[in-house]
């Protein structure tokens, strides 16, 4: 019996530990007092009040204002995408509320109201179980921001957007703007105009960062819209994990997202970017992410969109060396009244280099998912490679799924590969599951995580585990 | 000790009546066989008595240890203690037999109560080693690709897991080579006992000589016409449908 004990705690081990999760959910809110305060709607005054606060040099304001005179002059992309951006009112909006300009290196000095709140999402505790460096942001800036030793010995830097402007000008300045240029879409734009927060990451050549980075974006006020600006940059040979989660409390009134985030991943650096995003559904989450792969350089993007009104979100790679590398997994969940427009990007430019997605769509009740992607290899490049999975699941007959990619490949020398699936859960493999003992939305629950599993395995434990309880509660909430 | 009482139950499915006033007491530790030909209403009794959604039962009552069932949901069923192995069980991709047992087992415990997984994967193997199935089986997803066989296996696996106070075994025979029957026969002969109430539903006889019934009922336009014990199988083996057929024409 030695024999199966033993294997019984091995398999008891590899299995998530599903059983005893806290359950909270990110609904809810504590009032706190702003010290600063841009107030509601956008101009240039607003941009001006952002800018002199966080006491940003010269060339910061210009190429704030530049972005707003470009946010302006572009229209909303309802042609292609949903009417539904037409009810985001930015003269509602308020853009920059925060506490204070500086994060804390420890918890003790964060304020109470803030702390709690983390505390709450269990940050503290996650950042001494499993984490190398974690960022917190609250509203507009990080209020708390600290790297374990080990790893800033290394010559790693970890800070928020506002202090690497600050204290990194050069780094900072080289690659800011550079993957994704202020014009590339109207949120891009507006979130050049306004941004604030958001991490600040540098990765010195050689060094493999062993444990992940984590910021965690919150949005705590009301009629609020959150823009960080993420960079980060894998030096030559470098490694780095960076994780983020997002939640906010659920208003009757819109809240606008709208980051913006780059990654540079020079010749022979490995930079895997990992979102669980868990908004409230009157999130209007609109994200612009790329990255830039150097020769034999590899960017993954795994990237998990439950939650939201609607999120607009397609993260790239810029194939830019021989040999990069470049993944997408991408997993969104629309339930009622949500609607996920998600997808990836890859742009082939160097020979041999390769590309794959794996898209799988959960569609629940009224829920709405649309994968939207764009492959492009052009002709004068050989051996390149690119594989798509699109795979959607409807739960119910009034969900609606759409799958755009769009794949131009020129040239007879490169290799391409797209399949595509819709499956449904139905209502004899509830019953079956029924009739073991499951709830329906148990059943539901285990259907949607059968049918990512294999995706989130490639996750680290602590995310998966997050990622199953998230379903478990939108599961749950779907059964009429 | 427990019963399964079915009372004069009728069922429809949408505006059809296929099961007409069939009533049956199942005492622990029987096993009971109800045979009779396509379309009489076999597997709509289980499926109704186990609560599908498509099957309203217009009138009578299935009581479990006295108290009727009717107003639960399926899982309320389950978890009280009814298992019907299914004649066509459904696929659950990405969910491992494992995982989805796990679950299935953590859904009887009380709300707040944590499963020790090392406890479970520990009763798992021995439930396992008593029916002979290899330990790899449990890794792959429920279902998803198997065999007539596995299936069966599967499903005897589940019943062995949860323990029920009485399984319906819907035509578990269906689509099994004699290999495959011998089997699955083997793993109920094994769970049999004091604990157990099994109705067995069946077309064909042979079943019946690797699972010996207490009790054999014959099953005609949704009514039970003649019940007696093993040997009214054989008989039936013997004469065919038609001679109950005949039999009901002269009553």
């Amino acid at each position: 019996m030695a024999n199966t004990d033993t294997l019984a705690q091995e398999a008891a081990a590899a299995d998530n530990p599903v059983a005893g999760i806290d359950q909270t959910k990110g609904d809810f809110s504590y009032d706190v007092s702003y010290a600063f305060d841009a107030g509601t709607g956008l101009n240039e005054d607003t941009v001006r009040y952002i800018s002199s606060v966080k006491k940003e040099a010269p060339w910061i304001l210009e190429f704030r204002l530049k972005a707003l005179a470009k946010f302006r002059s572009m229209p909303m992309p309802t042609h292609w995408a949903t009417k539904d951006l037409e009810n985001i009112d930015f003269d509602k909006i308020r853009y920059y509320l925060s506490q204070g300009q500086k994060p804390k290196r420890t918890w003790d000095e964060v304020p109470d109201d803030i702390k709690k709140t983390f505390e709450r999402l269990g940050i503290p505790e996650q950042e001494r179980k499993f984490l190398a460096g974690v960022e917190a942001q609250f509203d507009s800036e990080a209020a708390y921001s600290n790297i374990k030793d080990i790893v800033s010995k290394q010559g790693v830097i970890f800070v928020n957007s506002t202090e690497g402007l600050r204290e990194h000008p050069e780094l900072f300045k080289k690659f800011f703007g550079k993957v994704i240029p202020t014009g590339d879409n109207k949120f891009a734009a507006l979130n050049s105009a306004v941004f604030s927060g958001g991490s600040f990451i540098y990765v010195p050549k050689g060094v493999k960062v062993a444990q992940p980075l984590q910021a965690y974006f919150r949005i705590n006020a009301e009629n609020f819209g959150q823009f960080e600006r993420t960079l980060i940059i894998a030096d030559e040979g470098a490694e780095v994990t960076y994780m983020e989660g997002c939640t906010a409390p659920k208003f009757s009134t819109s809240t606008l997202h709208s980051a913006v985030v780059e990654l540079v991943a020079l010749k022979g650096a490995k930079i895997q970017y990992i979102t669980v995003q868990n908004w409230a559904n009157n999130v209007f989450n609109l994200v612009t992410k790329r990255g830039i792969a150097h020769e034999e350089a590899e960017i993954k993007w795994i990237d998990c969109n439950i939650g939201s009104r609607l999120t607009m979100k397609y993260p790239g790679v810029v194939l830019k060396g021989r040999k990069a590398r470049g993944e997408v997994i991408s997993i969104a969940l629309a339930n009622d009244g949500q609607h996920q427009d998600t997808g990836a990007k890859m742009i082939h430019a160097a020979d041999e280099t390769t590309s794959n997605i794996v898209a799988k769509s959960i569609s629940v009740g009224q829920g709405r998912s649309t994968y939207r992607g764009v492959v492009h290899i052009p002709k004068h490049l050989k051996g390149c490679k690119n594989n798509t999975e699109c795979d959607a699941l409807l739960i119910n007959t009034n969900s609606r799924t759409d799958t755009y990619p769009a794949i131009t490949v020129r040239g007879d020398r490169n290799y391409v590969q797209h399949e595509a699936s819709v499956s449904k859960v139905n209502e004899e493999m509830i019953f079956y599951m029924q009739q073991r003992g499951l709830t329906e939305g148990q059943a539901m629950s285990l259907a949607v995580n059968g049918f990512i599993n294999d995706l989130a395995r490639q996750f680290p434990m602590e995310y998966s585990v997050e990622l199953k309880r998230l379903i478990d509660l939108e599961m749950e909430g779907s059964v009429g | 000790m427990s019963s399964l009482v079915i009372q004069d139950l009728h069922v429809a499915i949408g505006e059809k009546e296929i099961v007409k006033g069939l009533s049956l007491t199942i005492n622990s530790g029987e096993v009971h066989a109800i045979m009779g030909p396509n379309g009489t209403g076999k597997s709509t009794l289980s499926k109704a008595i186990a609560g599908h959604p498509d099957y309203t039962i217009t009138s009578g009552d299935v009581l479990l240890d006295g108290a009727s069932i009717l107003e639960k949901e399926a899982d309320e069923r389950a978890r009280a203690g009814l298992f019907l192995a299914f004649q066509y069980p459904s696929e659950i991709p990405g969910v491992s037999i494992a995982n989805f047992l796990r679950a299935a087992v953590q859904a009887r415990m009380a709300e707040g109560e944590e499963l020790d997984a090392t406890a479970y994967y520990k009763r798992l193997y021995a439930k396992m080693d008593m029916l002979k199935i290899d330990r790899k089986f449990t890794s792959r997803s429920v279902n998803e690709g198997f065999s007539g066989g596995e299936k069966k296996r599967c499903e005897i696996l589940q019943m062995a897991m949860l323990e029920p106070k009485f399984a319906l075994m819907d035509e578990t025979d269906s689509g099994l080579d004699i290999d495959a029957l011998r089997i699955v026969s083997e793993g109920v002969n094994t769970l049999r006992g004091p604990d157990l109430g099994v109705l067995m539903i069946t077309h064909y006889q042979r079943l019946l000589n690797y699972i010996v019934p207490d009790y054999v009922h014959v099953m005609w336009d949704g009514r039970i016409v003649k019940s007696g014990d093993k040997s009214l199988a054989l008989e039936l083996e013997a004469k065919g449908y038609d001679w109950v057929k005949k039999e009901l024409a002269l009553a």
